[in-house]
């Protein structure tokens, strides 16, 4: 007989709220974020930064951390515009997108800093 | 000089059989895999296919004269071998555009195959290709939203999306219903699913199921802080009951309904997408009865076939098999056919079974689906073969977990999402989809329990459908 798990999200608990891709593993580290950085510039798409109050994450619209950065592909001057925004607003949640023009929409689009959970 | 009338029968490789032809760009083209009677020379087959699909019949009338037959006939152009099979050969047609209703992909295939089927002189005949001409592809609607007016909607990117088809297939209250549904969602499923039977059925009316499911979607949403949604399956017995259905769904607010093409037919699904584009609801695809036609590799159409009057017709997702699961489909084959979901312009490629290039102009591409038998161990194989603009659906997969469907959900996400951040890596899914797996399970006690309970399944039997090639 398997022993019976409870699976943990309620209305109550705001840990219980996601942010798409890659919200279900673990929080990343600057490695990872890096890997994935790369994978945005390898793809020849634009990168951009948006942030968000974790309370309001479901809008659409995040705010623009500046302009998408057309063109850029120094990983380092990403990644510096990424924790520039992080640290102007440590309470948010701040995400990373690759635009990507063909398609006209985003190729990818994930949070990299997570926004401390408050109830 | 005109010509004259003289009453009888001809062959019909006289009048529809012509070698040198240069189709033209507005041409509809088809090529054929004719089995033909004994006796029976291939550029006869070729040509009483070419006149039955279009213009002729068996005996000259003297109403050919009032027209200009050589402005609408179909004719048989070329004749090519079947790699690794003397019983049949393939057959090219071109058709004028002129033939055919525009936008009415039910008007093509009363044509190309109606009753051409049925004729005595072939013994059997597989519909393999057609090039819809751009020109006819801008009289069609096409899907209601297209992939990347869904994902924006959904705001869902770099990822392909998952799904759950309720089960038991039928049998459940309205109630308990819901409660699937809901513990899928929450659990991390971007969409659930109605089974392709649920339609209105005495236990499970379909006002009933809809109201209990946009509670279970809105709550999962608030829990989640993500998108969801329900492919509330609006197929039913007349059209006037589909749209009846159609607008109580976007009266609650649901997002995506769902349409069973082929029995409820092509007439009621351009319909249906139709309406679906006036407002802004997404449209699920399922594919019920493909496998009747589809299946026989000497008769009937091919998938790739009905994929691309699905596209035209309209629809924003489509089954389109696993090439992993439960279900058949060869895997070039597959990537064929998903291409000609996907993609604007797909080139003739005879190693995945595409005869013609295809060049849907602006019109959106759809996702395709890949749902049957599939669990998380075929995750890495399912990144790797569709990429991120599809639908995973795991029925079983997810409600078969030992606890729960929102344990069950939560494990396919986060081997989804492992996956999908190891192949951004650069990593080989399929060489090491095992430790990537094993990897996120170390922090997901849902899909370590997930990868326990599925490790011994697999399904490995032969495809009945390959592709024609020689073999050793």
């Amino acid at each position: 007989m398997i022993e019976m798990k409870d699976y943990h999200s309620s209305l109550s608990d705001p840990s219980s709220r996601k942010f798409e891709t890659f919200s279900y593993l673990p929080e990343m580290d600057n490695t990872r974020i890096r890997q994935q950085v790369a994978y945005i510039v390898a793809k020849e798409w634009n990168p951009a930064i948006e942030h968000s109050e974790p309370e309001n994450a479901f809008d659409h619209y995040w705010y623009m951390w500046k302009l998408p950065m057309f063109g850029e592909t120094n990983i380092e001057r990403i990644l510096a515009e990424a924790e520039a925004c992080h640290i102007a607003h440590p309470r948010h949640h701040v995400r990373l997108v690759g635009y990507d023009n063909a398609k006209q929409s985003q190729g990818t689009a994930f949070v990299i800093y997570r926004g401390p959970v408050t109830a | 000089m005109a010509k004259q009338y003289n009453a009888g029968v001809k062959e019909y490789r006289q009048t529809y059989w012509e070698p040198q032809y240069a189709p033209k760009d507005t041409d509809f083209l088809a090529c054929f895999k004719i089995t033909p009677q004994p006796g029976m020379t291939r550029e006869e087959c070729a040509a009483a296919v070419a006149a039955e699909s279009s213009t002729g019949t068996w005996t000259t009338v003297w109403t050919d004269l009032l027209t200009d037959l050589d402005y609408y006939k179909g004719r048989a152009y070329a004749i090519e071998d079947v790699p690794g099979d003397d019983t049949c050969f393939y057959a090219f047609i071109a058709y004028p555009i002129d033939l055919f209703e525009e936008g009415s992909v039910v008007n093509v295939l009363t044509s190309l195959v109606g009753n051409v089927f049925g004729f005595k002189a072939i013994r059997a005949l597989r519909l393999e290709d057609v090039r819809f001409p751009r020109a006819y592809v801008m009289t069609c609607g096409g899907p209601p939203n297209g992939i990347q007016l869904e994902r924006d909607k959904l705001n869902k990117y770099g990822r392909a999306l998952l799904g759950c088809t309720i089960k038991p297939k039928l049998g459940l209250s309205a109630k308990n219903y819901g409660r699937a549904v809901y513990e899928c969602l929450r659990g991390g499923l971007d969409f659930t699913k109605d089974d392709e039977n649920v339609n209105s059925q005495p236990f499970l009316r379909w006002r009933d199921r809809f109201e209990f499911v946009m509670e279970a979607i809105d709550k999962a949403e608030a829990e989640t802080g993500e998108r969801k949604g329900h492919y509330l399956n609006v197929t039913a017995p007349t059209p006037e009951e589909m749209y009846k259905r159609a607008e109580f769904a976007k009266e609650i607010g649901a997002p995506i309904i769902m349409h069973d093409f082929f029995t409820a037919g092509f007439c009621a699904n351009t319909g249906l997408a139709n309406w679906c584009r006036e407002n802004g609801m997404l449209l699920h695809i399922h594919r019920a009865m493909h496998a009747v036609v589809d299946r026989n590799r000497h008769h009937g159409i091919h998938f790739r076939v009905l994929t691309k009057c699905l596209r035209l017709s309209g629809g924003d997702h489509l089954h389109a098999g696993t090439v992993v699961g439960k279900l058949e489909g060869d895997r070039e084959a597959t990537l064929g056919w998903i291409d000609l979901m996907r993609e604007r312009y797909i080139r003739e490629n005879r190693s995945r079974g595409l005869f013609f290039d295809q060049d849907y102009g602006a019109m959106p591409g759809l996702f395709p689906v890949a749902s049957g038998g599939i669990h998380v161990w075929h995750i890495p194989a399912l990144v790797g073969i569709f990429g991120d603009d599809s639908v995973m659906q795991f029925g079983g997969g997810t409600l078969g977990h030992p606890w729960g469907n929102a344990a069950g959900a939560s494990a396919n996400r986060v081997a989804l999402e492992a996956c999908t951040e190891a192949r951004n890596q650069g990593r080989d899914l399929e060489k090491e989809g095992k430790d990537i797996l094993a990897a996120a399970a170390r922090t997901s006690p849902e899909l370590k329990m997930a990868m326990e309970t599925w490790k011994e399944i697999k399904f490995e039997f032969d495809t009945v459908d390959t592709l024609d090639v020689v073999h050793d």
